[in-house]
């Protein structure tokens, strides 16, 4: 279970063994269990960043934290005390990073979000050190509401597990959402059946149904609500939609509208050569996760670039400035270090044999998180 | 809530139910039998829902992807018996555990190792795709309707299977008396065996009918795997009558839980908050009717003092 990688980016080029690493980064994600899609895709999209960057000086040490708060401390306070690491990143789930973050930054490292993005840690919780590179989590989910009112739905159902992320979603699409709520529905973490919930659904009336079942609970419900033969539109946010799920999800998933701040077909140089050059390393395309992986390694090389990682106020301000090409195009950071950015709609479409998706309008541009205001940094 | 509504809720908990009996059927056989408590039922589940995937994908057929999930798991079932299993049966519960968790991670890993971290695909077959309409205007999945045929089936056949064959006098001897059954010329050993591979066909069943409608991926055993162990204890330990029993009665409580109670607690109280302690209420709904039922029971509604 316990996989320790020690991968030394300078074996990825020429100089392997002879250049001293100058910068260490600790990366802690899922690689184990029915969460390790989305921490494969976040470490593949990092690594192939740093690969492409051609540094020699960055050593990488990879740990799983098997999608357990505890094991993702004692991993954090390993790397901190023992190895020394300089940054750490890699972490997916809200409820580990808020186990993680303000702890690491509290001791004067740095941590760079490649996915969490828990209200928390955007308004009073907020650090200098802290940089999330993804999205603070409501961004999505307000999207989708946006995306409801500019489609003229009036009468949405909506639907999330009852955590944490959950309470966020609804509340996120309720924040932009200006019609009226036809059920509003939390389910059980980890439930697989929805029968009864699809029910409700079919009784409701709605006109449309937003729901954000991330992982398996998607696959699960976006199958079963296919064959229920209830033909209300879907909406919800990428992470039902993402591309190593739609091929488990199939036909089921055709035509579903869902937003997202990256897509496959963003027409960018820099995702282009992404996308591309994802598909040639790892034989498979690159999700919303290995996006945000690889943004996360390019901040940090810009940021490297500019300062030492030793200098803390100059590594800072340079991490600030998120002067990278960004696989989304437009990148930049807001006052609470959580980024401003395009949130897309896109739609699910099948090309050839792959299911993946097709980006068809801007639900919010240069959109910020509501918790800026209460960042007191 | 309108009637329309109940029924289709009290089927959709007749289903989970008969496909909770397929689980715990074989869990309680292997716990009333050799008195063995298998952590590893859920990763047979998962076997059986990975078997299935893979055949489908290859041949398309449903019927033949049923059959691989059965025949995997007998067979994943039955080198764990020989392998690991058997040492296990004079040990106490503890060791037990510990080795059939220790299964769960092995069977876990090498899974991941052979399929990858990514969900499968497995699809409901056409000819049962699509809603069917009912009396009373309801309509309500093929596939669904046909889990419940499946599902009371199997239990039928269980039934004539262990009253009526041998085999069955041989599983209910050993209930009984292991040590006299095998005094008595039963050949014990390969008797552990076949009761092993039995429970993890109908777990390996389970998965790849489930995995229809679900998502097949790594660790997809475990959720299932404690709910089956509430079927037993309700249903009483070793008992098939009180596996189908319970079995229902956690899949009614589970459905009607989630779409009565914040309805309920709707009548009471202000609509966000009805939801939140209706839908907390229901998470825990199972726990409490299995709380009652020892309270009134201690083992369970069909065990033997």
């Amino acid at each position: 279970m316990k996989m320790k990688s020690l991968i030394a980016a300078a074996a990825l080029a020429a100089l392997a063994g002879t250049a001293q690493a100058e910068v260490k980064v600790g990366m802690i994600t899922t690689l184990s269990g029915g969460g390790a899609g989305l921490g494969l895709d976040v470490r593949d999209g990092f690594l192939l960043a740093l690969k492409q960057s051609g540094r020699d000086d960055i050593e990488m040490i990879i740990e799983d934290d098997q999608q357990k708060p505890d094991v993702a401390v004692q991993i954090a306070d390993r790397m901190i005390q023992a190895e020394d690491v300089d940054v750490l990143t890699g972490i997916i789930w809200s409820n580990l990073a808020m186990a993680v973050v303000p702890g690491a930054v509290a001791q004067g490292k740095f941590y760079l979000s490649p996915n969490a993005g828990p209200s928390a840690l955007a308004g009073k919780g907020c650090h200098p050190n802290y940089f999330n590179v993804a999205w603070q989590n409501d961004n999505l989910h307000e999207a989708a509401g946006a995306y409801a009112n500019s489609a003229g739905y009036t009468n949405s159902f909506i639907l999330a597990p009852n955590y944490p992320a959950g309470q966020d979603a609804l509340t996120g699409y309720k924040r932009f959402y200006e019609g009226e709520l036809s059920g509003e529905l939390y389910t059980k973490l980890g439930q697989t059946d929805y029968a009864a919930e699809i029910a409700q659904i079919r009784a409701s009336g709605a006109d449309s149904v937003f729901f954000f079942l991330p992982g398996g609970m998607g696959i699960s419900f976006l199958k079963q609500y296919a064959d229920s033969g209830v033909d209300i539109p879907l909406i919800g946010p990428a992470f039902s939609f993402d591309q190593g799920i739609l091929q488990a999800v199939g036909d089921a998933a055709l035509g579903v509208v869902n937003t997202s701040q990256w897509a496959k077909d963003l027409d960018n140089p820099t995702n282009a050569a992404f996308v591309e050059s994802f598909a040639a390393e790892y034989g498979r395309l690159p999700s919303l996760y290995a996006s945000q992986g690889f943004d996360t390694a390019n901040l940090m090389i810009s940021a490297l670039e500019k300062a030492d990682v030793s200098d803390v106020e100059g590594f800072r301000a340079a991490l600030k400035a998120a002067d990278f090409a960004s696989t989304r195009g437009d990148f930049a950071f807001g006052p609470n270090n959580h980024p401003i950015q395009n949130i897309y709609v896109r739609e699910v479409i099948k090309e050839g044999d792959i299911y993946t998706n097709r980006t068809i309008g801007v639900a919010i541009e240069n959109h910020a998180d509501a918790y800026a205001a209460e960042c007191g940094m | 809530m309108t009637f329309v509504l109940l029924v289709e809720q009290v089927l959709n908990g007749l289903q989970f139910g008969v496909m909770l009996f397929l689980m715990a059927a074989g869990l309680t056989l292997i716990f009333g039998v050799m008195g063995l408590i298998n952590l590893a039922h859920g990763s047979l589940y998962m076997v059986g829902a990975f078997a299935a995937a893979t055949v489908a994908g290859a041949t398309g057929s449903f019927l033949l992807a049923l059959a691989a999930s059965l025949g995997a798991a007998a067979l994943a079932g039955a080198l764990v018996e020989l392998t690991v299993i058997r040492r296990l049966y004079g040990r106490d519960h503890l060791d037990q555990v510990l080795a059939t968790f220790a299964l769960i991670l092995i069977f876990s890993e090498g899974t991941r190792w052979l399929f990858g971290s990514f969900p499968l695909y497995l699809d409901i077959p056409p000819a049962l795709s699509g809603p069917v309409a009912l009396p009373f205007g309801i309509d309500y999945p093929r596939y669904r309707l046909a889990l419940i045929g499946i599902g009371l089936a199997v239990a039928a056949a269980l039934f004539l299977l262990i009253s009526r064959t041998r085999l069955g006098i041989q599983i209910r001897a050993g209930e009984e008396d292991r040590e006299m059954i095998a005094a008595l010329g039963v050949d014990i050993s390969k008797l552990y065996t076949l009761v092993f591979a039995l429970g993890a066909a109908l777990a390996g069943l389970a998965g790849a009918l489930i995995g229809a409608i679900q998502s097949v991926q790594v660790g997809m055993g475990e959720p299932v795997l404690i709910l089956a162990f509430v079927v037993i204890v309700i249903g009483g330990i070793g008992s098939i009558r009180g596996a189908l029993v319970g079995a229902i009665l956690v899949g009614l409580t589970d459905t009607l839980g989630r779409a009565l109670l914040p309805v309920l607690f709707g009548l009471v109280m202000e609509p966000a908050a009805a939801m939140s302690a209706g839908a907390s209420l229901a998470s825990m709904a199972i726990y409490i009717l299995m709380a009652a039922v020892l309270i009134l029971r201690p083992r369970g509604l069909f065990g033997r003092a």
